[in-house]
């Protein structure tokens, strides 16, 4: 049979792909919706945003490639790979401050502007909070392995966050969809 | 002759409190669960005491708003929800043949998430006052309807109190159900193909996944509300262009899901107590199976039966009104396999035989009236009055209640050791049972009369005054029977018979062991060869596997 953290650690995303399903529905239902503006297509731009989801992306790429350095053995590189993937996350979310700083600071687009402003921060700000834990779960697994903590037979315990970062990711694909192609 | 040791009151307790023993945290559900009962069912014995008669004076019409919400929101999320989680976590590794559940820890956080979530709702009566100065308890109804859920509409805190405590509640419950989709799908003893396990782990694999699908939207309609409370966000703000139908179509989307999260456990117990007490194997096992899987999809498919009345299009009053038909089919089945399985048996009428042939005869009316109400016209002229009330308290309390009761009665010795009081249990039933029927059946004619629900009096001279006092007697006659079920309780505690291993002749694994089961549940992990492993060890000449 399965290894039970395999079921677990699915059931845990199975049940956070209908979290996000719930906000991103509202989403879709409200867009166009507010009665006063600003409006997405006046406020966002995908310049910053785009170079945000190539980071993200790459990171997927990098966690995995950590975890095949772990497997064969190659220590360093597992540690050289693995802070690539928490680099890339801290841009992410750098990225999404820079985003925020201006919407708040120069815009004053909040919360409670309007409806817009409502689904952007709760649906952005979701997803954000959920790369910040993973960056948190990444930095811990890397100070372990830096201290000489994770060993090769570990990898099944890495591969389940890493499982985590893969679906914060792909959340990440939806959510970019929805707020800066078709939301906007 | 040796006596126990002496153990002093602090550590027992310091044990149960750190405790990661599935067996232990089952108990303490359980436990929470009829605590929770009592609670509930006494906010509803005083709702019955106000309407009684018409134009009465016994509660304020505040303090009768916040009673159904809490009598609802606690029957649900504090009542059903702990005793079936409760009941899961108790048997699942027994009956796969398990040492414990797939993450003891996760478990343990779950139940004290949950606990303290309930506590935090319950404090509300005392709190809700002193923070704000505001009402008390939640009084918004358990589906807590936006935008009546708004500051607007319900200032103070009382509602924060609901979305809070239920939230960190809901956390437990889906840790729970990580950890039952985990055990039952990886911790199975050999030979246990997963069309050997018992039926009681199929329902509770649906049930499960169920949780993790409908949950999470709860969740989420959770955090939106308290963004608008406390944050001025607009998700429910129709005057900001929001939607007022989006709560109702994501909380229902949560809401009718969660009557299967209900009803599916108890539909296990009585998979489990059927064929024991008939002594016949369970019929149609594979349908059975099937029939829970399709009601766990289509139950995720047909949560606006809940809102015909709120102007739907017509495409879409249609399409729900016959997914809710077809559910019916899959449901259906089980009574006729449940029947099938009683058919030509040697019924034996013991407690928990009986409570669960009540359960399906309350359940096939529930049902029935479920069907009625999926009739669109029909339901424009019910929806919101008592005929909805009767109708859902024969599904939750004639079908989960009284299912809860056979696994109960059928379980008792399994855990502590001892039988519970047959002679008090059968009184118990005809108590239940008779003021069960004289409490919601005449809730379907004061419905029909136009009582709508959640009001705290009707004026006389409107054909209610007879219907009421009927539902308010048979109320009296069912608090007998709680009563007659907590000296039962704690007499059987007490002096209770000696249970044995297997007081039944049942077949499960659960059975094998001892009465309380030690521990580590099997000194040695069990082989399967059948549904029915007990069957084979006791009727080695003409064992189970040579014909499934």
């Amino acid at each position: 049979m399965l290894p039970h953290g395999h079921v677990g650690m699915m059931s845990v995303i199975t049940t956070e792909v209908f979290f996000f399903a719930s906000l991103i529905i509202v989403y879709l239902a409200y867009i166009g919706k507010s009665i006063s503006g600003p409006t997405p297509d006046e406020l966002l731009s995908l310049g910053l945003v785009s170079i945000n989801t190539v980071a993200l992306l790459a990171s997927s790429a990098t966690v995995v490639l950590a975890l095949k350095a772990l497997r064969s053995g190659n220590h360093s590189g597992f540690l050289k790979w693995l802070f690539a993937t928490i680099v890339l996350g801290a841009w992410f979310l750098a990225g999404t401050a820079i985003e925020w700083t201006g919407l708040i600071g120069d815009d004053h687009f909040t919360l409670q502007t309007n409806l817009f402003g409502t689904t952007f921060y709760t649906l952005v700000g979701f997803h954000a909070f959920h790369v910040t834990f993973g960056v948190c779960a990444l930095s811990f697994i890397w100070l372990c392995g830096f201290m000489g903590w994770i060993k090769e037979h570990h990898h099944q315990n890495v591969e389940y966050v890493s499982w985590y970062w893969h679906f914060v990711d792909s959340v990440w694909i939806a959510v970019f969809l929805v707020v800066y192609v078709v939301g906007r | 002759m040796t006596t126990a040791p002496y153990i002093p009151l602090s550590s027992k307790l310091h044990e149960w409190v750190t405790t990661v023993d599935h067996k232990k945290l089952g108990v303490m559900y359980i436990l929470s669960g009829l605590f929770f009962l009592f609670i509930a069912g006494s906010e509803a014995l005083m709702m019955r005491w106000q309407l009684a008669v018409p134009n009465n004076d016994f509660l304020p019409p505040e303090t009768f708003n916040a009673f159904f919400t809490m009598h609802g929101t606690t029957m649900i999320f504090l009542v059903g929800m702990p005793i079936l989680l409760g009941s899961a976590n108790y048997f699942i590794p027994l009956m796969i043949g398990a040492r414990d559940m797939a993450f003891p820890r996760l478990n343990a956080f779950g139940f004290w998430l949950f606990l303290f979530g309930a506590l935090l709702l319950y404090f509300s009566f005392l709190g809700g006052q002193g923070l704000s100065g505001e009402e008390g308890a939640p009084n918004v109804g358990w589906f807590a309807y936006a935008p009546l859920t708004t500051t607007t509409f319900s200032p103070g805190s009382s509602t924060d109190y609901w979305i809070i405590s239920l939230f960190v509640a809901g956390m437990g419950s889906i840790m729970t159900a990580i950890n039952l989709v985990s055990t039952i799908l990886t911790m199975r003893c050999e030979g246990m193909t997963l069309m050997k396990m018992p039926l009681f782990a199929w329902m509770l694999l649906v049930d499960a996944l169920l949780i993790l699908i409908a949950l999470p939207t709860l969740a989420a309609i959770q955090i939106m509300l308290l963004l608008d409370r406390q944050f001025g966000a607009h998700f429910f703000d129709a005057q900001a262009g929001a939607d007022p139908l989006i709560w109702q179509h994501l909380f229902w989307f949560f809401g009718h899901p969660e009557v299967y999260i209900l009803i599916l456990p108890a539909f296990a117990f009585v998979s489990e107590v059927t064929p024991v007490f008939s002594r016949k194997v369970l019929f149609g096992y594979s349908l059975m199976v099937a029939a829970t899987i399709s009601i766990g999809f289509i139950a995720l498919g047909v949560w606006a039966h809940h809102m015909f009345a709120t102007g739907l299009s017509p495409a879409v009053l249609s399409y729900f009104a016959g997914a809710t038909f077809i559910i019916g089919v899959p449901t259906g089945m089980k009574i006729f396999n449940w029947i099938a399985t009683m058919w030509g048996g040697h019924i034996r009428f013991a407690t928990p035989m009986l409570f669960a042939t009540g359960f399906i005869a309350m359940f096939v009316i529930g049902g029935l009236t479920g069907i009625m109400l999926a009739v669109v016209p029909m339901d424009w002229q019910l929806s919101d009055t008592y005929f909805v009330v009767g109708h859902f308290h024969f599904v939750l309390f004639g079908g989960l209640l009284f299912a809860i009761f056979a696994g109960f009665f059928y379980w008792f010795p399994k855990v502590t050791g001892k039988m519970l009081n047959e002679t008090m249990g059968k009184w118990q039933f005809w108590l239940l049972f008779v003021g069960f029927l004289v409490t919601f059946g005449p809730m379907h004619m004061s419905g029909f009369e136009g009582m709508p629900r959640r009001i705290y009096t009707y004026f006389p001279g409107r054909g209610l005054e007879l219907w009421n006092m009927l539902s308010s007697i048979g109320a009296a006659i069912q608090f007998f029977g709680f009563l007659l079920f907590s000296i039962n309780l704690i007499w059987s505690l007490r002096n209770g018979k000696p249970a044995g291993d297997d007081p039944w002749d049942a077949w499960t694994l659960e059975w094998s062991t001892t009465s309380p089961p030690p521990p580590w549940n099997y000194a040695e992990t069990p082989t399967v060869r059948s549904r029915r492993p007990l069957w084979d060890l006791k009727h080695p000449e003409d064992p189970d596997w040579e014909y499934e």
